[in-house]
């Protein structure tokens, strides 16, 4: 398919007199990994379900795959795959059970295909247990394994990760690239600004609004107010109180156990430590960080 | 220094399941103490525990000088507990919750007023006082959460993931709470200091923790401060950048002396055999530059707790 697999245009959706998705727009193309950060409420899932044509837009349009998603939900539901935050798994069934009902569903009957899937995501040798019994690592890619049953060429994954130890997470983003080498075009939100980093272009909501979509580099060179620092101390809390808004200090927030500050660009190490003086702050490194993506998001959620 | 939580020898089954096996575990005042582990490793159940929900088969539990087999009440009314689906009555308001909350741990309401405006103020929720539950944001409910669980003035807080599934912003200013209730001068316990005992899957929380416990099929295998932690793989962690990036990764993964190799952001972090370090960053430029792949940088880099959580939570899984 040479033109982009999700186009939303002015994509909109009002619940009475709240704005839960405000008038969005971006394209998707083929074999992209687009990650989609935002707080709980933001629009997030509202924005997918709208993409499924699970949810009629109040304004706008999306075309999925080149299908209007409202109006030809058959076609854009045969071609994608969604696995929701909440999703349903027959806990009194087996993994092989729970798939070969959802391959059902779509009207996959084929047993090859459901073993493939099953090779997929690593659950060959866990066919006859019973999914009640399943870690959540486990559960998260039986998921992922209904999603995937039916081939789709978009894959829609709402915080697949929520929950899941660091081990399992690595498990689950090695299947989604695998995934995405094959061709397939994902789509994935989340709360992990690590697995936002491996996204090829990450958008950021906020109130129903699309603020940016960009490769996270752009993200961290535009929207970045400044250069970041980690300042290890001991007086984390004394920081974080007497830090804000002293000398030319931007931003000033926890990272693991120390303290990250944004500066204006090209403050040196020697000026940013003597502003921290004069804070009465002892501290035991002044370093410079690299950003991340959660600086970005940090940055944005300040206004 | 005063133990709050001294739980010897723990152990909890349910039907043929053991949940939690020969745990110990001791929290000091003024600590935050960290519970990570894989899904199922214990860490609800041992929570569960230490607030005198369920019972152990075996061992004894000190909750702030009270053992929770024979004075479970006076135990449980100093501390405070946010269970991972807390619930929130959504038709309340935030102060009505509160009071609910208040009400069953049996304050009057001379006690729980001023006390839920003094936490409201602290937690940020003044100004929504009389807001529904069901109206706030995912980070607002969680505060109110937090807030519930503080009415009764605990000196011990119990939280289970109370961040998992929320946003970075969220999660800022969770923690700053927690620090400061932890601190001497906190505001929001009426001066008094509070110690904390969290369960989290996200690394960096568990690098602020005072210590913390790695539990893994119902044991805690490794415990300590973050630093000790991490010492664990002194060594052993080396960081490469280059490009392309698959390349790097497939001519890494198959080093003999390379045991585990994972994506951090743009560069990869291999973590080597002991005492190869030397050869390893001898070795893997060449072969990457006869593989027509770029190697950028090299080198030895301090163990991250995701480090330390994966070689961990391997080295036990015997393959499987």
């Amino acid at each position: 398919m040479a033109g982009p697999v999700i186009v939303a245009d002015n994509l909109t959706r009002r619940f009475g007199d709240f704005v839960a998705v405000d008038h969005i727009s971006f394209a998707v193309q083929p074999g992209e990994v687009v990650g989609y950060l935002g707080p709980n409420g933001c629009g997030k899932t509202t924005t997918i379900r709208m993409l499924l044509g699970l949810l009629q837009p109040s304004d706008g349009q999306a075309v999925v795959m080149g299908y209007d998603a409202f109006h030809q939900t058959e076609e854009v539901r045969a071609r994608a795959g969604y696995m929701s935050q909440k999703f349903a798994i027959y806990d009194d069934l087996t993994v092989l059970e729970n798939l070969v009902f959802y391959g059902g569903v779509y009207g996959i009957n084929d047993r090859e295909r459901i073993e493939e899937t099953l090779g997929l995501v690593g659950l060959v040798g866990h066919e006859h247990e019973l999914t009640g019994g399943l870690s959540a690592g486990w559960r998260q890619r039986l998921a992922l394994g209904i999603a995937l049953v039916h081939k789709p060429q978009l894959l829609f994954l709402d915080e697949p990760t929520s929950g899941v130890d660091p081990t399992a997470r690595r498990i689950f983003w090695e299947l989604i690239y695998e995934l995405a080498a094959q061709g397939v075009t994902v789509f994935v939100t989340t709360h992990y600004m690590d697995e936002a980093e491996y996204c090829e272009r990450v958008g950021i909501m906020r109130a129903g609004k699309l603020l940016a979509l960009d490769t996270p580099a752009a993200l961290k060179s535009k929207i970045l107010p400044g250069d970041v620092w980690d300042i290890h101390t001991d007086q984390l809390l004394a920081g974080l109180d007497l830090l804000p808004g002293l000398g030319s200090i931007m931003r000033v927030g926890l990272s693991g156990d120390h303290l990250r500050v944004i500066c204006p660009r090209g403050l040196g190490k020697r000026e940013l430590e003597k502003v921290i003086a004069s804070a009465g702050l002892q501290a035991t490194a002044v370093e410079a960080g690299e950003p991340t993506l959660e600086d970005v998001f940090l940055s944005f959620a300040k206004d | 220094m005063t133990l709050l939580v001294e739980a010897l020898h723990l152990r909890k089954t349910f039907g043929e399941t053991v949940a939690v096996e020969d745990v110990c575990l001791d929290v000091k005042a003024g600590e935050i103490f960290g519970l990570v582990g894989s899904d199922g490793a214990g860490k609800t159940t041992i929570l569960r525990l230490l607030v005198g929900a369920m019972q152990p088969d075996r061992g004894q539990i000190e909750v702030c000088g009270y053992d929770i087999s024979r004075n479970v009440e006076q135990a449980r009314a100093r501390l405070g507990y946010l269970s991972q689906k807390f619930s929130l009555y959504e038709d309340l308001s935030v102060l009505e919750n509160i009071r609910f909350f208040a009400e069953v741990r049996g304050l009057a309401a001379s006690e729980w007023l001023p006390r839920s405006m003094e936490i409201l103020d602290f937690v940020g929720l003044a100004e929504f006082k009389d807001r529904r539950a069901g109206q706030l944001s995912g980070g607002m409910k969680q505060k109110l959460g937090l807030a519930t669980a503080m009415v009764t003035r605990p000196t011990l807080l119990l939280l289970d993931e109370p961040t998992t599934g929320v946003d970075p912003v969220t999660r800022q200013d969770f923690w700053q709470m927690l620090i400061r209730l932890v601190s001497n001068s906190n505001d929001g316990n009426n001066g008094q200091q509070v110690s904390v005992i969290i369960s989290t899957p996200y690394m960096d929380e568990a690098a602020r923790c005072s210590r913390i416990g790695f539990m893994r099929a119902g044991n805690i295998v490794a415990g300590g401060t973050p630093a000790e932690l991490r010492a664990l793989l002194t060594g052993r962690v080396l960081e490469l950048r280059g490009e392309p990036l698959f390349l790097l990764r497939k001519i890494a993964g198959e080093d003999k002396d390379v045991e585990d190799v994972q994506i951090f952001g743009d560069r990869l972090h291999l973590r080597i055999r002991s005492g190869t370090a030397k050869e390893v960053i001898r070795r893997l430029p060449r072969q990457v530059t006869s593989g027509q792949g770029r190697v950028a940088a090299l080198g030895m880099v301090p163990a991250g707790l995701e480090d330390v959580f994966i070689a961990l939570s391997e080295s036990s899984h015997g393959g499987s």
